[in-house]
């Protein structure tokens, strides 16, 4: 009896060690997104230029849905020099690239446009709306879409141009009838 | 005559705009929206609800739960919409069913286990003193004993 004491004090840490190593290994910015392999939410907004941007005039194409702000550095001046570069890469090809900033004065979002000399449509959502209907939870945030609307891919953090090429490359392989 | 229709207009459009000022608010009262906010994580905030959250995302999102709110929304099916769009990681206490009860029950295991040790080794130490306590048979040939070394020793 008083053996089996000795044991089981130490024994009964165990499973709680165990979770802590777990728990403390995972990274609490890695929220799976309920929208995986779901169609992307519709939204039409009007662009920094005051053109209409509507998500439903883009179906057919691979979209590259970049959530991001003009605050959000370094992240999000890490990756718009790669999303203009692949957009002027890929946009023969049945790709678009399309940009939401959230959170911003529209000066400052101006600016980031200019500065980095970004050619494709970029948005302000003004309300939220947009950034709660795709569940954004910080920026940078990238969805990739496939050609039948679908949310595909979820990519938290800065946009590498791998990740770009990659992803972008085997949604255009497909042959759409998923 | 005329001055008095004027005014009778005026108080009209007042009490109008009045009557229409409260039905709005009656739809959809800051307490309706507080109450689903502060079930809501802040999503860009630590352990903050939305409604105790000054950040603009929280605003924003407190605008959505108000303006779903008045389109008719139930605050349950606002809630939902929140949870379709973030998952149940949006919920500040997990919902009680399935593999979320562990969060719920360990904390109740944990302080029963916790509270029978005690009791445990209240009662094994409590049994000892009393053990203890018990008066020593000495006899004479004992205590002759005793003075002995005593004396030997000092």
């Amino acid at each position: 009896m008083r053996r089996l004491w000795r044991w089981l004090i130490p024994l009964a840490v165990l499973p709680v060690l165990v979770l802590l190593a777990y728990g403390f290994r995972m990274s609490p910015r890695d929220i799976p997104s309920p929208l995986l392999d779901k169609p992307a939410p519709t939204f039409a907004l009007t662009t920094l230029e005051g053109a209409p941007l509507m998500l439903a005039a883009h179906r057919g194409k691979v979209v590259v849905l970049n959530f991001w702000a003009s605050w959000c550095y370094p992240g999000c001046y890490e990756e718009a020099p790669i999303l203009e570069k692949n957009w002027r890469a890929y946009r023969e090809r049945g790709v678009v690239v399309l940009g939401v900033a959230i959170q911003d004065k529209r000066e400052a979002a101006e600016k980031f446009v200019r500065d980095f000399g970004l050619t494709f449509p970029n948005a302000q959502d003004l309300t939220g709306t947009v950034s709660v209907d795709f569940g954004v939870y910080g920026v940078p945030e990238t969805f990739f879409l496939d050609r039948q609307g679908r949310i595909r891919v979820k990519h938290v953090s800065a946009v590498t141009d791998v990740v770009f090429r990659e992803t972008v490359e085997r949604l255009l392989a497909e042959t759409g009838a998923r | 005559m005329r001055a008095a229709l004027r005014l009778l207009v005026a108080a009209a459009l007042v009490a109008a705009a009045i009557a229409s000022a409260s039905a709005q608010s009656k739809t959809v009262s800051e307490e309706t929206v507080h109450e689903v906010a502060v079930q809501l994580r802040c999503v860009v905030c630590q352990n903050l609800s939305v409604a105790d959250s000054p950040s603009e995302m929280a605003g924003q999102m407190r605008a959505i739960i108000r303006e779903r709110l008045a389109a008719g929304e139930s605050p349950d099916a606002v809630q939902r919409y929140f949870v379709q769009r973030y998952g149940e990681w949006i919920l500040l206490s997990p919902p009680r069913r399935g593999f979320n009860l562990l969060v719920w029950l360990l904390p109740l295991v944990a302080v029963a286990a916790g509270l029978a040790i005690v009791a445990i080794l209240i009662a094994r130490w409590t049994r000892r003193a009393r053990d203890a306590a018990e008066p020593v048979v000495v006899d004479a040939a004992m205590s002759e004993r005793i003075r002995r070394e005593v004396e030997r020793g000092s």
